[in-house]
């Protein structure tokens, strides 16, 4: 228990008090702006806005592509995470640096410096043509986006773990007579997986509603390539309203449940943390 | 941990400076919202027409563009963007601000040429040499072409290129069953849908995809002259639509913005000869007829029908064609 | 945690946490890799695509009319919307790291809730709200208050986006610190706002200007929310990410990629005082 109780500390009224206004003013009412707007439909022609095969499709396309490009995150990030804080290497540092770099590039940016990489003619499209693959303008290259937007997640929520780790579990292990390998699934992973899942779970929150860097590289085909926050956008140029809404409550409720899980988990990792 | 702090000081400067409006008085100002391949006709119309409103009444007026997919702008203008005057691709869009009553409902008639100051027309822009041999509306059905045209849903352009297509099988077959074949052949070919017209022809010039752009005759010019005379071709098919992209005063806004005045003489100012001349340099085909003879080589003449004689006007093209479950809903389908 | 634990000069010979040579060799070739694949490559086209015309068109392209315009816009933003976010995170992380309420954790759900929020559907909230078919639309519009389509909108909407940034760096910092040191001031008889100023405040300095240096690179270079309320005014209501997808549009991909490098720099200089900070950090921590 660290935070003191109401009483010793001044500023509680006034603290408190500025937080929810801002809160109510940023972020409630738009809400309920959304959600008045949403009640407004029946619940049997919100279904039917949100059920039509083009709208399924985006759903699963923006899911499964921020599902995939997570748990290549989460893979990738462990190993960077990992070279990152074990090993000594020329350029470690900078590229411990730039790990952070998708937070600070506007994803517009992103979204042309990869479409010029990953199109037919790019650096790379040009390289993995012959072998009949195709990045740009196929739902590999909604997953090369995600896993740029995703990237610095799992890397950043294991590294202070990984730093934090004590070096006498690996030892007893290792006196124990464990291989290296063993140490790692039966002593390491238990420690990183927490932390590994909620950098997960935010590289999925934050692939699914990714619009800016995926659209100049996706190639926006209906039933194929097209994400859900763009077909939001499309529903909007339509002036479908309702579709538009439908959509983006649909979307927000499935968001909102991923940040509650977040929460969810790096309150039993505390617990966990603390019982220890 | 007590010293002097300029870093503050200096923050609240910057921020100062930063906000410090010019001082100069607000000079009149007109905003046009316009659709995507318009850009660089009225980048030069608005200095011309700058230039003789300044020349006439003394004023300073500094004209603004906003650009997008014309469903996109109208959608913008109706929920609130400020436009004075709107230039769109087709006329439904117009409508659909007007039926907020932001303009009077008769808005068409209030223009020479039903407020079309410019028409144009769909043509086929293909790689050089016509490698895949594409001529006319139903060699895009074939498979194993790759037809590129941006989304009918959002894009005026687009809207013209599937009425088009429908226009010639019906001319060609006589037949409406082959009309919604030929509509559903070329969208099963159809492998990128960009919202609006330019994503489209960046698509197909830059990012070399697909055998065939559906374009406006003047973006098909444009992306020629841009982007490669050495790389593409024009294809005249033997029959397509006249596309009227109409203009409209939005009154409500110039009212409250009083820039009647100016908002009106621009609009006239589009039919003018030396408008007129700039359009058809810019692949517009103009609807002055003397501006027209003089570039009548720029001008192939192809057979053109009217979206009122085949369609009997937009109201009734959009209810069938791109209303939800409408023949676009239908054709775009999977299988 | 002393760097030199783990210094290459520790014992060569069966160190228990060390793995054989070449495994950790190949662990740092794919790790690089990948890191070169989707950081470094997507960078360096950025800024090979836009000197591919030479200098002169590098700056011509940032020079211009409209370029400025939409620079001025994006940097007044920022100057409007960090000091907002930067408040309300000093705020928020006082009330929830040193206070005991119910429905706290309620409360840190929703600090959190625009990050997970699609910046289309950030922008599309707002246009529910102002536009002249929403709930305050019409009210506002008949009195004349413009939001949707002008600068307010897009400082809202930026806002929205960027809000927890601030928060999420302070909260997690002051809660490991504690507020003994608050407490002793105050029993030592300091006034609230000069303990505020003088303890709490310069304890989390560092956290505070890492949370605002990110915040800042992000309200620059937001794009999709920005997108659905900004209207596309040229040289009035366009931001440097849009004036980027403008001039993309318009065929000038140098010119794109030359306005694209501004944004890039912006976030590599981000990182560069991002690292420097967490340096200075790790050493204080370290003393």
């Amino acid at each position: 228990m660290r935070g003191a109780r109401r009483g010793p500390l001044p500023g509680f009224g006034l603290a408190l008090g500025f937080t929810l206004s801002y809160l109510g003013a940023l972020v409630l009412l738009p809400f309920a702006a959304l959600l008045l707007r949403a009640l407004q439909l029946t619940p049997a022609r919100f279904w039917e806005l949100v059920s039509t095969p083009r709208t399924l499709a985006a759903f699963r396309l923006s899911f499964g592509a921020a599902l995939t490009a997570a748990a290549v995150n989460l893979l990738c990030g462990l190993l960077v995470a990992w070279v990152l804080e074990r090993y000594r290497f020329p350029g470690r540092r900078l590229l411990d640096a730039l790990v952070d770099l998708p937070f600070a590039l506007p994803t517009a940016v992103a979204g042309i410096a990869l479409t010029a990489l990953w199109d037919e003619r790019g650096w790379l499209g040009a390289l993995v043509a012959p072998l009949g693959i195709r990045v740009a303008n196929t739902p590999l290259g909604v997953l090369v986006a995600l896993v740029f937007i995703g990237l610095p997640f799992v890397v950043r929520t294991v590294q202070p773990v990984l730093r934090g780790l004590e070096p006498a579990l690996e030892e007893a292990a290792a006196s124990l007579g464990a291989s290296r390998r063993q140490a790692f699934a039966r002593v390491l992973l238990p420690e990183l997986r927490p932390a590994a899942l909620t950098g997960f779970v935010l590289a999925i929150a934050r692939g699914l509603g990714e619009y800016g860097s995926v659209i100049f590289i996706a190639g926006n085909l209906p039933e194929r390539t097209e994400i859900a926050p763009l077909l939001i956008m499309i529903r909007l140029e339509e002036y479908d309203l309702a579709g538009a809404t439908a959509i983006a409550a649909t979307f927000l409720a499935a968001s909102l449940l991923l940040l509650f899980a977040v929460n969810l988990l790096s309150w039993r990792q505390r617990r966990r943390v603390g019982a220890a | 941990m007590i010293r002097s702090r300029p870093l503050p000081l200096l923050a609240a400067t910057l921020v100062a400076a930063l906000f410090a409006a010019p001082a100069a008085g607000q000079p009149l100002r007109l905003l046009n919202a316009s659709y995507d391949p318009t850009r660089e006709l009225y980048q030069e119309l608005n200095a011309t027409f700058a230039r003789e409103w300044t020349a006439k009444t003394g004023q300073t007026i500094e004209l603004q563009q906003s650009h997008g997919g014309s469903g996109k702008q109208a959608r913008a203008v109706i929920d609130g963007l400020e436009a004075d005057v709107v230039t769109l691709a087709l006329a439904w869009d117009i409508d659909a601000i007007a039926a907020t009553g932001l303009l009077p409902k008769s808005w068409q008639e209030r223009l020479p040429h039903r407020s079309c100051p410019y028409t144009s027309t769909v043509v086929f822009l293909v790689r050089k040499g016509n490698p895949k041999g594409i001529r006319d509306w139903d060699d895009l059905a074939r498979p194993g072409v790759a037809v590129i045209t941006p989304n009918p849903k959002t894009s005026g352009g687009a809207r013209w290129n599937v009425l088009a297509a429908w226009g010639w099988a019906v001319r060609r077959h006589g037949s409406e069953e082959r009309a919604r074949a030929l509509l559903r052949g070329i969208f099963q070919n159809v492998p990128v849908l960009d919202t609006g017209a330019r994503g489209a022809t960046i698509t197909f010039v830059e990012r070399g995809i697909g055998d065939v752009l559906l374009a406006w005759e003047n973006e098909a010019w444009l992306a020629l002259r841009e982007l490669g005379p050495d790389r593409l071709e024009i294809v005249l098919p033997s029959v397509s639509i006249l596309a009227e992209p109409p203009v409209a005063l939005v009154d409500r806004v110039a009212d409250r913005r009083r820039t009647r005045a100016a908002a009106e003489a621009y609009l006239e100012f589009l039919y003018s000869p030396a408008a007129q001349e700039i359009a058809a340099r810019h692949h517009y085909r103009p609807t002055s007829p003397e501006v027209m003879a003089k570039h009548a080589t720029d001008f192939p003449s192809l057979e053109l029908f009217t979206i009122d004689e085949q369609f009997g006007g937009w109201a009734r093209a959009h209810e069938r064609f791109f209303a939800a479950g409408g023949e676009l809903d239908r054709a775009m389908a999977r299988r | 945690m002393s760097e030199r634990d783990r210094a290459p000069a520790a014992p060569r010979w069966r160190d228990p946490r060390a793995e054989p040579p070449a495994v950790r060799r190949a662990l740092i070739v794919a790790a690089v890799a990948f890191l070169a694949l989707f950081l470094l490559l997507p960078l360096l086209v950025v800024f090979v695509r836009a000197l591919e015309k030479g200098t002169a068109a590098y700056l011509a392209a940032i020079a211009e009319p409209y370029a400025r315009a939409a620079a001025l816009l994006t940097l007044r933003t920022a100057a409007l919307v960090v000091p907002a976010n930067l408040l309300f995170g000093l705020a928020a992380a006082w009330a929830v790291t040193r206070f005991e309420f119910r429905g706290k954790n309620l409360l840190v759900t929703l600090v959190d809730a625009p990050f997970t929020v699609s910046p289309v559907v950030a922008g599309l909230l707002f246009v529910l709200l102002f536009g002249a078919q929403g709930l305050f639309g019409p009210w506002l519009l008949a009195r004349g208050v413009k939001i949707l389509f002008s600068w307010p909108a897009i400082a809202l909407v930026t806002a929205f986006v960027t809000m927890p940034l601030v928060a999420r760096q302070l909260i997690p910092l002051m809660q490991a610190q504690g507020s003994d040191e608050e407490q002793a001031a105050l029993t030592l008889g300091a006034s609230p706002w000069r303990m505020f100023f003088r303890v709490a405040l310069p304890k989390v300095r560092w956290g505070l200007l890492y949370g605002v240096l990110l915040c800042n690179a992000r309200a620059m270079g937001e794009f999709g929310a920005v997108s659905v309320v900004s209207g596309h005014i040229r040289g009035s209501t366009n931001t440097l990410p849009l004036h980027v997808e403008i001039l993309y549009d318009e065929y000038q991909f140098q010119a794109a990629f030359a306005v694209a490098t501004l944004l890039a720099l912006l976030g590599l200089l981000t990182l560069a005082a991002q690292a420097l900070l967490d340096w200075r950090l790790r050493r204080r921590g370290g003393a």
